[in-house]
């Protein structure tokens, strides 16, 4: 029929289309099964939540009463009024912009050091890089040597070879709390990325530097640009994640060592922060909105990072 | 530039004939002594700074009282005792939930939550990486970017899902959630795609259902990711005190008993420090141990497994 007009053609090419999904969709039934049990039990504990903190993050929900809309009143409140909001953004940016790439290059340095190890001493070398990452509330060993009296071992030794007068309240003057957090996360941090950079390193093929060998590549730094890191740019992008996920959800660690709240805010995070309204004041709209920025910012991170990382061996 | 080849080829020729005599002391191309001695020194340097406070407090958990509140410390313990760890046990077996209990309650979340958390998450992991299908990839997407969202972020809400189904003060509160945890979903997804394609092609051709391509032929071949999702799941959840979604005694877990002995720094329990460390020591042990078997099977399995196109 020649009357056939564009809109018409459109919807059959769209039930074309459509059909084509449902063949697809009925062909691959088995898949969806395979897919399902983590499907559902990842959209209701991950995914919903990241959705609800969205919603109710324009509302005023005290738990008791049902939410009430507010539009964006907790945003004005957060940027306008909470001066200890801005401390907590300004702490966690800190943080993550220190830790994170920090963090990041030396996992990767470490990883990379280790691969060229003998194999014998590869696997002692990874667990005690890696050991802090797992051993839970071990970094409690640091409030022993940060104490801040005389007896604290940091101050004793200092005392003792002079360096300092009298001791120097590492976890409770703000001067020092920063970096004394700082050098603990970094500690414990290494993390999910460090232990992928080593698997994706050992799957390499040895023949890709043998080829690159042949083509003139005459040390590991060239070895490492050209031939290395376009072959694990999955596990440099998963490191990343894993960094920017660490590095922004910093909390605990300044909750037991610094306390909660610390001196003057010194290192209070967002993280903290979230905490204080959704788990101690019940302001969960509040915190909801609190806990939407983080995301967001995460997110936007994220975007940048994967930009770079795409351009690596170009 | 053609020179250069050429010497790279001679160097080449010479690596491939070592390897034909003896392929384990095999020296690697483009490498040089200096860099060699540079990386084991600085290696040494931060793997010193890396492993004192562990090392520190291992030795702590063993030393007797006068050798613990002596100054300067010895790194490491001159005459070691028991008496710390089993002052562990012994108070905690007189408070009012033993700590046996704490115990099974701590491995019995861990197993259940990891094995769980390994089915569905290979399962999940094979379809998406195996096949395209209509909504794979963009479930895929969803999964990085809910790598980045920590769950302790994600506890509030959570919180309420959790009130809601009534799973609030239940192991299950725990252990459900685990088996969703995106991050071993796709780490075994980055390493199934590694897997030739071939491979599942051929088994197609041979009339081999998915569940068999999944169980017979994906998963041995995953043997590496499957256990560092394993690490992964079990460090997740051994340390995790969950002290929002659990509230009766009983059903408490290690870290949370673990925290009640120790205090926080800003209250120490001073007279303690013994028995704070054997706790530490406790804690740390289960994980550290299940990583050290858990690391030589994968180097293992990376060597034996290399798949050559």
């Amino acid at each position: 029929m020649e009357a056939t007009t564009s809109f018409q053609r459109y919807v059959a090419k769209r039930r074309a289309m459509a059909a084509h999904t449902l063949r697809e969709m009925v062909k691959h039934k088995w898949l969806y099964l395979f897919l399902a049990p983590f499907l559902i039990v990842f959209v209701t504990f991950t995914l919903t939540p990241v959705v609800m903190s969205f919603g109710l993050s324009f509302t005023y929900f005290n738990v008791l009463e049902p939410p009430r809309f507010i539009g964006f009143q907790n945003y004005l409140n957060l940027f306008l009024t909470d001066d200890i909001f801005l401390i907590a953004l300004q702490n966690t940016l800190i943080m993550a912009v220190i830790t994170g790439p920090v963090g990041y290059i030396l996992a990767f340095l470490f990883a990379w050091f280790i691969n060229e190890l003998p194999r014998f001493v590869r696997a002692f070398v990874t667990l005690v890089f890696y050991a802090p990452t797992i051993a839970g509330s071990a970094f409690l060993v640091w409030a022993l040597v940060f104490t801040g009296d005389s007896m604290g071992y940091l101050n004793a030794w200092l005392l003792s070879w002079g360096v300092i007068r009298e001791p120097v309240q590492w976890l409770t003057n703000p001067d020092y709390m920063m970096t004394v957090i700082l050098i603990v996360v970094l500690w414990m941090s290494l993390g999910a990325g460090f232990l992928a950079f080593i698997a994706g390193l050992s799957t390499i093929d040895e023949s890709l530097y043998e080829a690159g060998l042949v083509d003139g590549v005459t040390n590991r730094w060239q070895e490492l640009w050209f031939i290395t890191l376009p072959n694990m740019q999955g596990m440099l992008m998963f490191g990343a994640v894993m960094a920017i996920m660490a590095s922004f959800a910093v909390g605990e660690v300044t909750q037991a060592l610094a306390g909660f709240p610390s001196t003057d805010y010194a290192v209070h995070t967002v993280v903290n922060h979230l905490i204080d309204y959704g788990a101690i004041r019940f302001e969960l709209g509040y915190a909801s909105a609190i806990a939407t920025i983080l995301f967001v910012v995460m997110i936007y991170t994220k975007i940048l990072v994967g930009k770079f990382i795409g351009k690596i061996g170009q | 530039m053609d020179t250069l080849t050429q010497r790279n080829q001679v160097a080449l020729d010479r690596i491939r004939r070592r390897k034909g005599r003896a392929s384990r002391a095999l020296r690697k191309p483009n490498r040089s002594l200096g860099g060699d001695i540079f990386i084991w020194i600085i290696l040494a340097i931060f793997g010193a700074f890396f492993a004192f406070p562990l090392v520190f407090n291992i030795n702590n958990a063993f030393k007797p009282l006068d050798e613990i509140f002596i100054f300067p410390p010895n790194l490491f313990v001159i005459n070691p005792t028991m008496n710390n760890l089993l002052d562990l046990f012994v108070l905690m077996s007189r408070s009012w939930v033993t700590f046996t209990r704490y115990v099974f309650n701590t491995v019995y979340i861990t197993a259940m939550g990891t094995f769980g958390h390994l089915f569905f998450a290979s399962l999940g992991a094979f379809a998406v990486s195996k096949y395209e299908f209509p909504g794979s990839k963009f479930f895929f997407g969803l999964i990085i970017t809910t790598l980045m969202f920590n769950p302790f972020v994600l506890q509030i809400p959570n919180f309420l899902i959790l009130a809601q189904i009534g799973w609030i003060d239940t192991h299950w509160a725990v252990i459900i959630p685990a088996f969703g945890m995106p991050l071993g979903f796709f780490l075994l997804k980055q390493f199934m795609d590694t897997i030739p394609m071939s491979l599942v092609e051929a088994a197609k051709i041979d009339g081999a259902s998915e569940w068999y391509i999944y169980a017979r032929i994906v998963m041995p071949l995953v043997k590496p990711a499957l256990l560092t999702a394993l690490v992964f799941s079990i460090q997740a959840l051994w340390n995790n005190p969950q002290h929002l979604f659990i509230h009766t005694e009983q059903l408490k877990t290690l870290p949370l008993a673990i925290q009640q002995i120790i205090g926080s720094p800003h209250a120490p329990n001073i007279a303690r420090q013994g028995i704070n460390a054997a706790g530490v020591l406790v804690m740390m042990v289960v994980p550290i141990i299940i990583f050290i078997s858990a690391q030589s099977n994968i180097l293992r399995t990376m060597a034996s497994s290399g798949i050559k196109e």
